[in-house]
C-alpha cells in the first residue's frame, strides 16, 4: 500500500464513519436507518470505497499490478496441453449448486477460461451440471469462448449437458462418464458436497489429471488428498482474475488484499482495546462498543 | 410380508449390490443402476420442483380462487392475488424459450436476474458471518488473567494465542499482492500449516460419517438377506457375481500403455 492509498483510504474511511455517525444520530421519527447495523453498513460503504479505488487504479495500469503465482492456475493450461496431446476430453464439473451460489458463478466464469484453451487447442471438452440454470449459463460461456477464439463451429451445445439435480444420482452420472470417457484432465470448480471424494477417486483411478476449486471448507480435504491440484478458498475466487488479467477482476483480488489488511488491522485494534479493558487501563472496550 | 415390500427390497438390494460392482470395473450392472438412478431422479426432481414450488407458490399465487385470473384456472392455496409473480414467471418462459435458437439470448435475463439477487442477498450474510464475527471471536482473551496459562481442552491463554496466530497467518497465506518470500513466507507457510491440520480434522470427522452411511447400505442388505425377505440380498449377489464373471470373461480388461 503506498502513501496515496494510504492517504485516499484514510480519508474516505474517515468520512464513511462520519456519515455513518450522522445517520445513527437522525431522530427516531424519521425510519431510515438501523442503528444497530451501524457497523455492518459502514464495512459495505468502506469495502466498496476500496472497490471503486482498486477498479480506478487498475483501469489505469493492470499490468503493473503484482499478484503472486498460483501454482493450481499454472496447471490448468498444462492440462489442456496433455489432454490435446493425449486427444482425450476434459471433464469440467461446476459443482452441484445453483448460479445463486458464489462458487458456482466463479467456476462458470473460469469455464469461459477452459473453453477459451479447448478452442484454442481443438480439444474436446465435457460439462455435466446438475442444475438447469447452470447449464444455460455454462453454454453461453462456453459459446462465447469459441466465437472468442475464432472457433465456432467446434462450440456444441450439447457440450455442456443437464445430467440431474439429486446429488448422488449427480455423482454416479460423472463417475460413468469417467469411466467410458477416460478424460484426460478432469476439473472440478465450483460447489461440492459428500460427492467431492467420488469424483476425485474416481478421477484419479482412471490416472486423469485433476484440479479442484472450491471454497466448500469441509471438501477442500478430500480434493487436496486425491486431486494434483486443489485451489483453496480465496485462490479459486481468485483465479478468473489471474486467467483474464481483466482490469476490473483485478482490481476484486486487491479489493480482497486491501480488506484482508484492515480487518487484520482491526483485529489489532480490537485486540489492544480488549487487552488495555482487562488489565483494567480503560473501561472502553471497541468490541462490546460497537456491539459486535 | 406383502408382494410389493419383497420385489422393492429385491430391487433395492439389486441397485445395491450394482452400485457396489463398481469397485471391480465399470460393468453393465453398475451401468444399469447408474441410469436408473439418474434417470428416476431426473424425473422426480422435476416432478418435485414442479407441485412443491411452482404450482403451489406461482400459480397458486397468480390464480387463487376468486383472483382477478381464476377465469383462466384455479389453483387454490389460501394465497391472495400478488401481480408481482407475472416477473419470475416471465423469466422461467424466457428460461425455457432458450430451446428455440433464436430466443437463446432470452435466458440471460433469468441467469442475470439469479446472480443478481445472490450476490446482493449473500454479500449481507457474508461479512456479518465470515467477517464481523470472525473479528469479534478472533480479539481474544489473553491479558485478562482469568484464564489458565495452558488447558489441552477449553479457553487458555496459550490456546487463544494460537487462535490469533493462527487466523492472522492464514489470512496472511490467502494474501496475494506480495511473493511469499523471507520471514514474510515463512510466516504463510505457518498459515498453510494450520490450515492442513485443520483439513485433517475434517478429512477424519468426514470420513467417519461416510463410514457410517456405508453401515446403514450394509444393515439393509443384511435385512433383505433375512428368510422374511425371501434371501433377497443373497439371490442378487448369486445372480450379480454369476454373471459378472461370464461377462468378465468375455471382456477382458484391456491393459493401456
Amino acid at each position: 500500500m503506498n502513501n496515496k492509498q494510504i492517504q485516499t483510504y484514510s480519508i474516505g474511511f474517515l468520512g464513511i464513519t462520519i456519515f455513518t455517525f450522522v445517520l445513527t444520530q437522525l431522530p427516531e421519527s424519521i425510519h431510515i436507518f438501523q442503528s444497530e447495523r451501524a457497523v455492518m453498513f459502514a464495512l459495505l460503504l468502506t469495502i466498496i470505497m476500496v472497490m471503486l479505488n482498486e477498479v480506478k487504479e487498475a483501469r489505469i495500469s493492470a499490468d503493473s499490478i503484482f499478484l503472486r503465482t498460483i501454482p493450481g492456475l499454472k496447471a490448468v493450461e498444462e492440462a489442456v496441453g496433455r489432454s490435446t496431446e493425449m486427444g482425450r476430453p476434459i471433464l469440467y464439473v461446476p459443482g452441484i449448486m445453483d448460479m445463486n451460489e458464489v462458487e458456482t458463478v466463479a467456476g462458470v466464469i473460469i469455464l469461459g477460461h477452459v473453453a477459451q484453451m479447448t478452442a484454442q487447442y481443438e480439444t474436446s471438452l465435457d460439462v455435466p451440471v446438475a442444475r438447469s440454470i447452470v447449464m444455460q449459463a455454462a453454454r453461453e460461456s462456453c459459446k462465447e469462448a469459441y466465437l472468442t477464439q475464432g472457433r465456432p463451429e467446434m462450440f456444441n451445445e450439447d457440450m455442456v449437458h443437464y445430467v440431474t439435480d439429486d446429488q448422488f444420482a449427480y455423482a454416479a452420472g460423472v463417475n460413468g462418464i469417467m469411466q467410458r470417457d477416460k478424460p484426460a484432465a478432469c476439473m472440478y470448480m465450483g460447489k461440492f458436497y459428500a460427492e467431492s471424494l467420488l469424483f476425485a477417486e474416481t478421477g484419479n483411478s482412471i490416472g486423469a489429471i485433476q484440479i479442484a476449486g472450491t471454497a466448500s471448507q469441509a471438501q477442500i480435504p478430500f480434493f487436496v488428498t486425491a486431486c494434483d491440484y486443489t485451489l483453496m478458498g480465496e485462490e479459486y475466487f481468485a483465479a478468473s482474475a489471474y486467467l483474464s488479467r481483466k482490469p476490473e477482476l483485478i482490481a476484486g483480488v486487491k479489493t480482497q488484499d486491501m480488506v484482508k489488511l484492515m480487518l487484520i488491522s482491526f483485529i489489532g485494534v480490537a485486540l489492544l482495546s480488549r487487552a488495555l479493558s482487562d488489565l483494567g487501563l480503560t473501561s472502553f472496550n471497541l468490541l462490546t462498543w460497537l456491539g459486535l | 410380508m406383502a408382494f410389493s415390500t419383497i420385489f422393492g427390497a429385491w430391487i433395492a438390494a439389486f441397485l445395491t449390490l450394482g452400485i457396489l460392482s463398481y469397485l471391480y470395473r465399470d460393468n453393465p450392472f453398475y451401468k444399469i443402476a447408474e441410469h436408473v438412478f439418474v434417470g428416476v431422479s431426473a424425473a422426480y426432481w422435476a416432478a418435485t420442483f414442479y407441485w412443491t414450488q411452482i404450482y403451489p407458490n406461482l400459480f397458486g399465487r397468480l390464480f387463487p380462487k376468486d383472483g382477478p385470473l381464476a377465469f383462466i384456472a384455479e389453483v387454490d392455496f389460501n394465497h391472495d392475488f400478488n401481480i408481482l409473480y407475472l416477473f419470475p414467471l416471465l423469466l422461467g418462459i424466457m428460461m425455457l424459450l432458450s430451446i428455440f435458437r433464436q430466443f437463446n439470448w432470452m435466458a440471460r435475463w433469468g441467469i442475470a436476474y439469479t446472480v443478481g439477487i445472490a450476490a446482493g442477498l449473500k454479500a449481507y450474510g457474508y461479512l456479518s458471518s465470515n467477517v464481523l464475527s470472525q473479528i469479534s471471536a478472533s480479539a481474544v482473551d489473553i491479558f485478562g488473567g482469568t484464564l489458565p496459562i495452558f488447558s489441552m481442552s477449553g479457553d487458555s491463554v496459550f490456546n487463544n494465542i494460537v487462535i490469533l496466530v493462527g487466523t492472522i497467518s492464514a489470512l496472511m497465506y490467502f494474501y496475494f499482492s506480495r511473493e511469499q518470500t523471507g520471514s514474510y513466507g515463512k510466516f504463510t507457510r505457518l498459515g498453510i500449516y494450520f490450515l492442513m491440520i485443520s483439513f485433517g480434522a475434517s478429512f477424519g470427522f468426514a470420513v467417519m460419517g461416510r463410514i457410517s452411511l456405508l453401515i446403514g447400505r450394509f444393515n439393509d442388505l443384511i435385512l433383505f438377506s433375512s428368510p422374511d425377505y425371501n434371501y433377497g440380498t443373497y439371490w442378487m449377489m448369486l445372480f450379480i457375481v454369476v454373471i459378472l464373471g461370464f461377462w468378465s470373461f468375455q471382456n477382458p480388461e484391456k491393459k493401456e500403455g
